[in-house]
């Protein structure tokens, strides 16, 4: 493709916005070329996109990335050591390298991002336009329970399930799904009621199609762009409290370079070796702000009220 | 010989608000049927609640002689289809073209899409070249041509327009009405149309009914509009209201 672009650029380009496309394809493939367009406009959400690419790939290639291993480290010779030197970023009190396990650590944070958008957005998302679509009691029942847990604090209600379920990371994903799903669905149900008294909808009520259909194939493609847009917002507050739950003690154990746990550790010595926390925070200050930015540009380059879409 | 569509004393009430107050209609079968009146007089909610869309309380409605459940069954769905006011909000903005007509085939089963697809496109005056555009790129006459074209190609034999050119420029509105014309003729469709158009009425329909407050305050031949030949005064005054809008743009 990438070659294509450098031999024939304005062919391709032609191709993509064409006015007539000529395949499923080419009409799908053109679309998304707009929304790259619009989203490559700003600078911003570029910066943000690169950021999390890196993230990817610091991710996928841990293992030749990172100078020292994560875990072990030599308590005589090099425990907190100042960055610079041998050790990039200094290391901690068991004398492990700070840059392998921040290395290390974007696959935790990754891991549980990913794990928790994956849950929380479509349980969201199902419940949400299912009690848009329906309304009447199914409606009213949904929307009570999503106040029950939308009424607790988040971190407190992911607190209580971690003190349940048992510290670990996993129980940590779980309980910050469960705590992030309602606003999906209470702004999947928004953006439902918008559009299900349409003549688009009613029309292909028309056509016979059942309720399943309706709400699967017709609604909630509609309700994904804004969906995809609070998700990727709410990655970096699911970094903070996944961090904070490891801050906390309750989420990623040790050994695990997990970066909450790690500002954790840290805190002991943050006077002197100020450096043990202060590098996983920048590590998150910077994920989370690649979030943001990637975030705030897809809302601009998805929102279809911005382009006539 | 049993009438296309018959409507007796149809009720039809929104909370408290009485809508449509025991309406009845007859629709012989080929024949084309003009709904008239002003704003709020429950033409297309007549139109609605034939398709299902509106809250019937009581009256009965009949399609070829036999009663219609509530929910509708999917063969009523092929018999029946209808065409919206508004072009521009009659069509998924997510979907192209293609998905909008393959949408009621896969919903009722056919096998050949493709062909059915092409040759809805080509009935409508739009061709191919318009299978994978978005409803954004169309102009609002190839748009309500193409609520048309997903209309007919589940084979419907009875259309419900719901004042199907009101939304377009009046050049746009003579080439949709010249199509609808030419399909009922090919197709032997029975229409049901709403307007508040005595012309387009006048030029469509056989027949047509005059409602005001969600009552039938006269049914008439088209002819007899067409020659000032009517009973009730409320049907009067709409026909000068219309005749002075034209002399004043005249």
């Amino acid at each position: 493709m990438s070659e294509t672009a450098e031999t024939s650029p304005q062919t391709l380009r032609d191709w993509l916005l064409s006015e007539r496309p000529q395949s499923r394809m080419q009409a799908r493939l053109g679309r998304f070329y707009m929304i790259w367009r619009r989203f490559t406009a700003n600078k911003l959400a570029v910066v943000g996109l690169v950021i999390i690419l890196a993230l990817l790939f610091v991710a996928a290639f841990a293992d030749l990335l990172a100078p020292y291993s994560p875990t072990v480290g030599d308590l005589r010779t090099t425990r907190l050591l100042p960055p610079g030197g041998e050790f990039l970023l200094g290391t901690d009190d068991q004398g492990r390298d700070i840059l392998s396990r921040l290395i290390y650590g974007s696959r935790l944070t990754l891991y549980v991002v990913l794990l928790v958008a994956i849950i929380a957005a479509p349980i969201g998302l199902l419940v949400g336009t299912v009690a848009g679509y329906a309304g009447g009691w199914v409606d009213a029942v949904l929307m009570r329970i999503t106040d029950i847990f939308l009424a607790f604090p988040k971190l407190i209600l992911a607190l209580a399930f971690v003190a349940a379920l048992g510290p670990g990371i996993e129980n940590a994903v779980i309980a910050i799904a469960i705590t992030s799903w309602p606003p999906y669905a209470r702004m999947a149900r928004a953006e439902t009621l918008t559009v299900r008294n349409s003549d688009y909808i009613a029309a292909v009520q028309l056509m016979g199609a059942s309720p399943t259909r309706i709400v699967v194939r017709h609604i909630m493609p509609l309700c994904l762009s804004s969906l995809i847009v609070r998700v990727t917002l709410d990655m970096a507050g699911i970094i903070l409290t996944a961090a904070g739950l490891g801050f906390l003690g309750l989420g990623a154990q040790p050994p695990l370079p997990e970066w909450g746990a790690m500002i954790a550790s840290g805190r002991r010595f943050i006077l002197d070796q100020w450096w043990v926390a202060a590098m996983p925070g920048l590590a998150i200050l910077i994920v989370s702000l690649g979030f943001n930015l990637l975030g705030d540009g897809l809302r601009d380059a998805l929102d279809p009220r911005g382009s006539n879409q | 010989m049993t009438n296309a569509l018959s409507i007796s004393n149809l009720e039809v009430a929104f909370d408290h608000f009485r809508a449509l107050k025991g309406v009845s209609i007859e629709v012989a079968r080929g024949e084309s049927f003009g709904l008239v009146g002003e704003s709020g007089s429950g033409k297309s909610t007549l139109l609605r609640a034939v398709a299902g869309l509106a809250p019937v309380q009581s009256g009965e409605i009949r399609i070829d002689g036999k009663p219609l459940t509530t929910p509708r069954d999917k063969a009523f769905y092929r018999t029946v289809q209808m065409v919206f006011q508004d072009p521009y909000g009659s069509l998924h903005p997510r979907q192209t073209i293609d998905r909008l007509l393959l949408e009621p085939l896969a919903i009722h089963g056919f096998s050949d899409g493709e062909q059915r697809i092409v040759r809805a496109l080509d009935e409508v005056g739009l061709g191919s070249g318009f299978r994978f555009r978005y409803p954004h790129q169309l102009s609002g006459g190839q748009r309500q041509r193409i609520a048309i074209a997903r209309a007919l190609i589940v084979e419907p034999s009875i259309l419900l327009l719901d004042e199907p050119t009101s939304a377009l420029d009046a050049s746009v509105q003579a080439e949709v009405l010249n199509l609808l014309e030419q399909i009922r003729r090919d197709r032997k469709l029975t229409f049901v149309m709403v307007s508040h158009d005595l012309a387009v009425i006048t030029h469509m329909c056989e027949r047509l009914v005059v409602m005001q407050n969600g009552d039938i305050v006269e049914q008439l031949d088209a002819a007899d509009l067409a020659s000032g030949k009517v009973t009730q005064a409320y049907t009067d005054n709409l026909m000068r209201a219309s005749e002075g809008f034209r002399r004043t743009i005249a």
